[in-house]
């Protein structure tokens, strides 16, 4: 027992020796990592911390940053949301990173949002979300809703013929904005009140009966019917069971899921799935070299041929490669010089077209919609023949149409209304 | 090739047209139209499915399905289309005519011919037409079934020969209705229209409503009148479905509070200790049950079908001796100190979760259904899944077989003399630390055999125990602290007044009203729906 304290406590004595030899150390540039990796996210986003990692080693064989090389510091926020905001000011204040990339929930997100304003650091937010912000210091390199929601209810509507819908999503802030711009987007196109049903259900809903045979009943007054899934992650799995084992084919009630990708289709028989449908920018079964080189160097970091990539890993890749470029443009790390240099910065992405940082700082991005395949992946059956630019306040919401974001300088606003021509409309 | 195509195109149709009788006998004459299939977008193929399907040539069915199903591919050298199953990196080839073996090829050699939602309705609706006379029945009535939900005029001619040759009464009725649907979207006369509504009025499920909507405002005002009446008529009796089918849901939901709750019902409820970690008992035998099926893909595939059979043993083992470690290691020094208890095994079950996410990794793990878990059947107008259903049969087992063992086992005996006097179970020479373990290993391996039932309906990860711990704890409390009968009811109960209040407050509001009728309820009961009488109750 006794030995084993004194391991301990050497143990300890050596971490901390090494991070305070790291912190002294000026000849690496840091790069914060903010994903949790214990509690409910933890499935979601310990694959991108990983990614990370990967991709910073990659950077760093290449002869690093500046000439120096880059330093990960990963730190675990667990799933509690204010332990978020807490953990990104020890990033900045504590580690001194240049750079953080991070997050997974809108709300973590928002937690996080003040200390980068006050802090001014930088953050790459790497999933789809809602839209409606835009801040100086975050760039947001997942889908904003016009570069996944409507496209894949335009492509249910033209290629599928559906006249009736379900919004179906879990009970917190993405989904309900997602939905309330659908179902103004919906009613734009001419769709009835009666023909939209929507339904929130708790985080991790494990009971679908009753919905699904909701769903089964709304689909049966005679019209093509489609349900558009904002469920969050673990929610997913009992649901796509129950559709399955209530025999809801695609070819009758298609789902379109904004939030499964290849990592939730893990745990998942496709099987019975085959043919409901998934709006992504990316998908592993993208067929470009660059993405083969990816999902390789992935498969060769992870030790295991069996891991899937998905669309906030192809995320954190653009946004990593903007920055390094940005910061070898500005000749600098200092969070203004980058802010200024990034915007117009253009990277490959992993569907074989250029991605590029717009000045609302959400990026360039083609929508691809997906059918399940019975092997876990995603076979693409539609995309947008371009990029489609990033809108972070949405046309279809009364309070955010009259908005625009512009960062760059004369304007350097994130919500200016061209209506009263003032910054600060409203939102956030 | 762009000339080539449509030249093939003309050829074939001119054989079909000359010689139907040869074209019919002879399936080589399939394999220029077949071969087409290789290119183009959804929008050809669609058109060149349905070319083949006008030949109305049985020997196109397999190649169509092969298409259906994504098992259709054409090879890159030649361009001749294979019916292809993947085997690691190869893939074995067969002919989509003969149905022979033709060799293999390489993952590069061949290329998948696409299909989306509209291709596969589209093949569906051929399929109906070209296997309605086929020699097994079933394939007849997924035929009939197909064609009812294409509701294709066309297929009118095509079932009334398939009608006059069928001896089977069920594919009969379904060819019927199917011919009804038919003739509704068709533009014949309104006497047929009106013997077709009375058809679909017979069936009176949600698919002929779903039908009789739809055509409602094509047809003439007779027509139109008599739609009416069977919409009317189908409605109400849908309605009466409605009801059963949600008590059906509550105790269904209820079976799985139940199976949450039995073991809970045993640590907390006969023991007294606060279990937080119980939830983490349930995701270990889940866990188990992913185990055991890894093992039996690789090593003996089999087996699957019994696979769940397997596990249910192995985890009532595994979380029972854990659930023994933790009251010989932790548990019995904090006995009388519930508060220190809760804490305890909160921690507990961190570290639990920890370890599973460090071993298998924080993502979601596969555990198959087995055939017999999946699926549905219909009773009436109502859906019950399989699942579902053994779901249900399974809890009671289970509460069946505790039941036996704490009533007619000495070792149950001896747990309840325990917990109601346990000076005077010890004076009689019971060792009460053992049967305090052994009764928390119990209720922990009863956890774990839940664990089995509820990997097959919901997703096995390091969470899966947090989301049914404080349901569990709320199911015996209401129930009764104490009674293993209250638990029975208190989770039925709360099942059917879950379903209840969901289709009218939603799920997250019927969960909430859940909760503050189980709070007020407390208030009103503090000992729970069936209260322990007697001395029991002051030890």
């Amino acid at each position: 027992m006794k030995s084993m304290m004194t391991k301990l406590a050497l143990a300890g004595l050596m971490t901390s020796t090494m991070i305070g030899g790291a912190a002294a150390d000026d000849d690496t540039i840091k790069v914060g990592i903010l994903h949790s990796l214990s509690g409910t996210m933890a499935i979601s986003e310990t694959t991108l911390k990983d990614a990370m990692l990967m991709l910073i080693e990659e950077q760093n064989k290449k002869g690093g940053l500046l000439g120096k090389q880059l330093e990960a510091v990963v730190v675990d926020p667990a799933s509690d949301w204010p332990l978020f905001a807490e953990k990104a000011r020890e990033l900045i204040e504590v580690n001194g990173v240049d750079a953080v990339f991070g997050c997974w929930t809108s709300v973590s997100r928002k937690s996080v949002l003040p200390v980068f304003e006050e802090l001014n650091s930088l953050l790459f937010y790497p999933v789809q979300y809602e839209g409606e912000e835009s801040q100086r210091n975050v760039f947001y390199t997942g889908a904003a809703p016009n570069q996944q929601a409507i496209p894949a209810v335009d492509y249910l509507m033209n290629e599928e013929g559906v006249e009736r819908w379900v919004l179906a999503g879990t009970d917190y802030v993405y989904p309900r904005t997602t939905n309330k711009i659908l179902e103004a987007y919906l009613k734009a196109k001419g769709v009835a009140e009666e023909d939209i049903m929507i339904n929130y259900t708790p985080f991790g809903h494990s009971d679908w009966q009753t919905i699904v045979s909701d769903i089964k009943t709304f689909g049966s007054a005679g019209k093509k019917t489609a349900v558009v899934s904002t469920i969050n992650g673990d929610a997913n799995v009992p649901f796509y069971k129950e559709l399955a084992n209530a025999g809801i084919k695609a070819e009758d009630i298609p789902v379109v899921a904004f939030s499964v990708g290849e990592e939730e289709l893990a745990g998942l028989d496709t099987e019975p799935l085959v043919g409901h449908l998934a709006a992504w920018n990316y998908f592993q079964s993208a067929d470009t070299d660059i993405n083969a080189d990816f999902i390789d160097a992935w498969h060769a970091f992870i030790g295991d041929e069996e891991r899937v990539t998905n669309d906030p890993m192809e995320a954190h890749f653009i946004g990593f490669n903007m920055w390094v470029e940005a910061v070898e443009k500005a000749g600098t790390t200092d969070a203004d010089a980058v802010i200024d240099a990034i915007v117009g910065v253009t990277v490959p992405n992993l569907t074989g077209g250029y991605s590029a940082m717009m000045p609302n700082h959400h990026i360039t991005k083609p929508v691809l919609i997906g059918e399940i395949q019975d092997d876990g992946q995603f076979e693409t059956v539609w995309e947008t023949s371009g990029t489609v630019v990033g809108d972070a306040w949405s046309d279809y919401l009364d309070g955010s149409k009259d908005l625009i974001s512009d960062w760059r300088a004369p304007m350097s606003c994130g919500n200016f209304n061209v209506k009263t021509g003032k910054c600060g409309g409203s939102g956030s | 090739m762009s000339l080539l195509k449509p030249l093939l195109i003309l050829f074939s149709l001119l054989l079909v047209g000359v010689l139907p009788a040869a074209a019919q006998s002879d399936p080589e004459a399939l394999r220029p139209l077949i071969n087409n299939l290789a290119d183009g977008n959804y929008d050809e193929t669609q058109r060149q499915i349905e070319e083949i399907a006008a030949t109305g040539n049985a020997a196109a069915a397999p190649a169509l399905e092969a298409l259906g199903e994504g098992d259709l591919y054409f090879r890159k050298s030649d361009g001749m289309v294979f019916i292809a199953v993947r085997e690691g990196k190869i893939y074995q080839l067969t002919d989509p005519l003969t149905l022979e073996a033709a060799g293999e090829a390489g993952r590069r050699d061949v290329k998948k011919i696409r299909v989306n939602n509209r291709l596969r309705r589209v093949i569906r609706s051929a399929l109906g037409s070209l296997t309605l006379m086929a020699p097994d029945p079933g394939v007849r009535m997924a035929a009939a079934e197909a064609i009812f939900t294409a509701r294709d005029p066309d297929g009118i001619e095509a079932l009334d020969i398939a009608l006059d040759a069928e001896t089977d009464d069920n594919v009969r009725r379904v060819m019927q209705q199917a011919r009804a649907a038919a003739v509704l979207n068709s533009d014949l006369g309104p006497e047929e229209k009106i013997t077709a509504v009375g058809t679909l009025s017979d069936m009176g499920n949600r698919q002929a409503l779903s039908l009789l909507l739809s055509v409602q405002s094509t047809l003439d005002p007779d027509v139109q009148a008599a739609a009416a009446d069977a919409i009317s008529k189908i409605e109400q009796s849908i309605a009466a479905w409605d009801a059963a089918q949600n008590i059906w849901f509550g105790i269904s939901l209820g079976s799985v509070l139940l199976l949450a709750a039995i073991g809970l019902a045993i640590t907390f409820g006969v023991m007294g200790v606060i279990n937080m970690a119980h939830g983490e008992m349930v995701m270990i035998g889940a866990y188990v049950t992913f185990v055991v099926q890894e093992i039996i893909r690789t090593s003996a595939p089999g087996l699957f079908e019994v696979s769940l059979f397997i596990a249910l043993p192995l985890a009532f083992l595994t979380s029972g001796l854990i659930g023994v470690a933790i009251e010989r290691g932790v548990i019995r020094w904090l006995y009388g100190r519930p508060l220190e208890t809760l804490l305890a095994t909160w921690g507990i079950s961190l570290i639990l979760q920890q370890a599973v996410r460090t071993i298998f990794g924080p993502t979601n793990q596969e555990v198959g259904n087995p055939d017999w878990m999946s699926g549905a059947f219909e009773l009436g107008q109502m859906t019950i899944t399989y699942n579902r259903m053994w779901i249900v049969v399974f809890a009671l087992l289970v509460f069946a077989g505790l039941m036996l063992v704490l009533k007619k086992t000495p070792f149950g005996l001896y747990t309840r003399a325990v917990t109601q006097n346990r000076r005077m179970a010890a004076s009689m020479g019971i060792r009460t630390p053992w049967i305090d373990a052994l009764t928390f290993g119990l209720g922990s391996g009863i956890a774990g055999i839940a664990g089995v039932a509820l990997s097959q309906i919901d997703n096995v990860s390091p969470n899966l125990g947090q989301s049914y711990i404080i349901d569990s704890f709320m199911v015996v409390v209401f129930g009764g602290v104490g009674n293993l009968w209250g638990t029975l009811v208190g989770a039925m109960t709360l099942g059917v007044v879950n379903k209840f209040l969901e289709p009218y407050a939603g799920a997250v509001l019927g969960k909430i009203f859940v909760l503050v009728f189980i709070i007020l309820f407390i208030q009103k009961r503090p000992r729970g729906l069936f209260a322990l009488k007697g001395r029991a109750v002051e030890a």
